[in-house]
């Protein structure tokens, strides 16, 4: 019971840094980019290559997955995404859907449409048991290494947005990106910054879920209504917003999958249809702000 | 300006065009030309009805969808089913399948009336995967990820049985697109089309003019529900098999790619899309079978990056000048 919390934990944590991107974006440029989840993917091929082509240490590939999908995104935010802002939001999704096609066909020609893996370290391999019964409690290394990690990217994060220069900017270019221009606040830099710093979480968060989620050429559509659903409920305007959403969704798969094997999936979609009803901004808005 | 006047020239874009009645008179020769290509004319003419539907969702009430394919594989499932258990006959099938999808249509319009296109987007989506869930979850009764076998169809009024070459289907397929497009010509052109078109261009504008939006809305989803359930149908008759297949979500996304192509918000953008989209997955498949989403998902960036009437605009700009010339601007 409280193993399958734990592990409800560590996968909500994941989809969290995962989907941290997305909502951003979509709250920030009101873009709804479907492609996501390539960048999540291509971080999870980042680590796959170098750890297995180069023998680097995981550790070390976790940043680099990055860094290299952070550059990533802010090579097609320069050169794509930019021209796509100002569009109606069906061009968007088409647009985004197309890159994601491009991007799966790619990832297939180039890798392989087999599901790969990667050793992780001895270290991250055990597991560690407490207490006895219904209240047993097992965690694996690997997981409480995610949990570790993500809470400590979330603490970075709102630390980042709240007490920075940079944070203040980010969040007057959300609410009124017309006023915050006006005030010399460099919104596209601003924007620049942020859709890369997104993909970046991205890919860290793909390299991290390779381990638990898989990884194969179709993992962007496989993962995209979870992306999808954690900034649909969660709301844009905040960052606990799609973190509680994404704990909610990660510990109601897990034990769905576990209690009711053949109904999981369709209770966590019921269950997202039943929230967008009740509440169709997300679970969390701020009042005010720009729109 | 007369009363007169006013009628006939809102009027006037309801008449049919030489260009339309000919465009027709070359879709109906094709098959009897071609027999040898049957098979490609009868899945164009199912994914030119399925576009046609989600053209009056998308095109016409302006909603954007991502779960088309709901109300496909609901007609599909429902066609095929009625067939194996009750009874084989293709008429009486494919209007229990329209039913069975104007139902879900009805069932499910109050969810889309509220929130963004973001939640629209969302729910649409999450409605199809519920359905594929269940499809997969009543594996007994559905066939699971099998597929539903042992479907047989039974001839049409006249004796037309179905064969393998799909000649028979190709025309009934294309009749069942036919008569469809009639029907849809009518409604769009008439009073409540026009408010339809009305409410997408301006919603506020709408209400404030005393029309009921939400009741709008709901009855064009509900009515490219019914239509995607026919399309659903019509495969499942033609093809005797149904699997999970059609309710998967790129089912949805070719569906909007076809429409896209052809241009949304006229109802010759899902035919022509539909012909254009098999045409460029047949050519395109054919020097690279395995990667040919990549150029169709290179060939959507171009298309959205340079803009999607770019594509449509020759056509449209022909219309619009014919319409100017009767008066109707």
């Amino acid at each position: 019971m409280l193993t399958l919390l734990f592990d409800g934990i560590a996968y909500g944590m994941l989809l969290f840094v995962l989907s941290l991107g997305l909502a951003v974006t979509m709250g920030l440029m009101n873009f709804v980019n479907l492609a996501h989840g390539a960048f999540a993917m291509a971080g999870g091929y980042v680590l796959v290559v170098l750890m297995r082509g180069y023998g680097w240490p995981f550790l070390a590939c976790l940043p680099a997955a990055f860094a290299v999908t952070a550059l990533l995104g802010a090579v097609l935010e320069r050169t794509l995404y930019r021209r796509m802002y100002g569009k109606p939001h069906l061009d968007q999704v088409l647009f985004s859907i197309g890159l994601t096609f491009m991007a799966v066909a790619a990832v297939d020609y180039v890798m392989g449409s087999s599901q790969v893996n990667v050793q992780t370290p001895e270290w991250l391999r055990g597991r560690f048991e407490f207490g006895s019964g219904a209240l047993s409690l097992g965690m694996g290394a690997y997981r409480l290494f995610i949990i570790v990690v993500c809470v400590a990217l979330t603490v970075g994060l709102q630390t980042l947005l709240n007490r920075t220069r940079f944070g203040s900017r980010l969040r007057a270019a959300v609410d009124d990106p017309r006023v915050a221009a006006g005030l010399g606040i460099p919104v596209n830099r601003v924007f620049l910054l942020t859709f890369a710093a997104g993909s970046g979480l991205a890919g860290l968060g793909g390299a991290l879920g390779v381990d638990i989620l898989g990884l194969d050429p179709s993992f962007p559509f496989k993962f995209m209504v979870y992306f999808l659903i954690v900034c649909a409920v969660g709301g844009t305007s905040s960052i606990t917003g799609p973190l509680v959403a994404a704990l909610l969704l990660g510990i109601a798969d897990v034990f769905g999958k576990y209690y009711l094997p053949k109904l999981g999936a369709f209770i966590v979609y019921m269950l997202m249809i039943a929230i967008l009803l009740w509440r169709p901004q997300g679970l969390f808005t701020r009042s005010g702000g720009g729109r | 300006m007369t009363a007169h006047d006013i009628t006939r020239s809102l009027s006037a874009p309801a008449r049919w065009r030489p260009w339309e009645i000919a465009l027709w008179l070359l879709i109906w020769i094709v098959p009897v030309v071609l027999p040898q290509h049957a098979a490609l004319v009868n899945e164009i003419a199912i994914l030119g009805l399925f576009a046609l539907s989600l053209d009056i969702v998308l095109g016409y009430a302006g909603i954007v969808s991502l779960g088309h394919a709901a109300f496909f594989g609901t007609g599909a499932y429902t066609a095929a089913l009625f067939a194996k258990h009750v009874m084989p006959d293709p008429l009486v099938g494919l209007a229990v399948g329209t039913l069975a999808g104007g139902l879900l249509g009805v069932l499910t319009s109050p969810l889309i009336v509220r929130g963004t296109d973001l939640t629209r987007l969302m729910v649409t989506m999450g409605v199809a995967l519920v359905l594929m869930e269940l499809a997969n979850r009543f594996d007994q009764l559905t066939g699971g990820a099998d597929g539903l076998q042992g479907v047989v169809i039974g001839p049409l009024p006249g004796n037309f049985e179905f064969d393998l070459a799909a000649r028979t289907a190709s025309f009934y397929s294309l009749a069942v697109l036919f008569l469809a497009f009639v029907i849809m010509r009518r409604i769009v052109h008439s009073p409540w089309g026009l408010s339809l078109q009305a409410l997408r261009d301006n919603r506020l504008r709408l209400a404030a003019i005393g029309l009921s939006v939400n009741a709008r809305l709901s009855i064009a989803y509900a009515l490219g529900a019914a239509l995607a359930g026919a399309a659903g149908a019509l495969l499942a008759q033609t093809t005797g098999f149904v699997s999970l297949d059609v309710l998967d979500f790129h089912r949805s996304a070719d569906v909007l790619l076809a429409l896209v192509i052809g241009g949304a918000g006229w109802l010759w953008g899902g035919l022509i899309g539909a012909i254009a989209f098999k045409v460029l997955h047949d050519v395109i498949s054919s020097f690279t079978p395995q990667y040919w989403t990549f150029w169709i998902g290179l060939f959507l960036v171009v298309l959205m990056l340079a803009g999607r009437e770019r594509l449509v605009r020759p056509w449209q700009g022909l219309l619009k000048r014919k319409g100017a010339g009767s008066g109707n601007e």
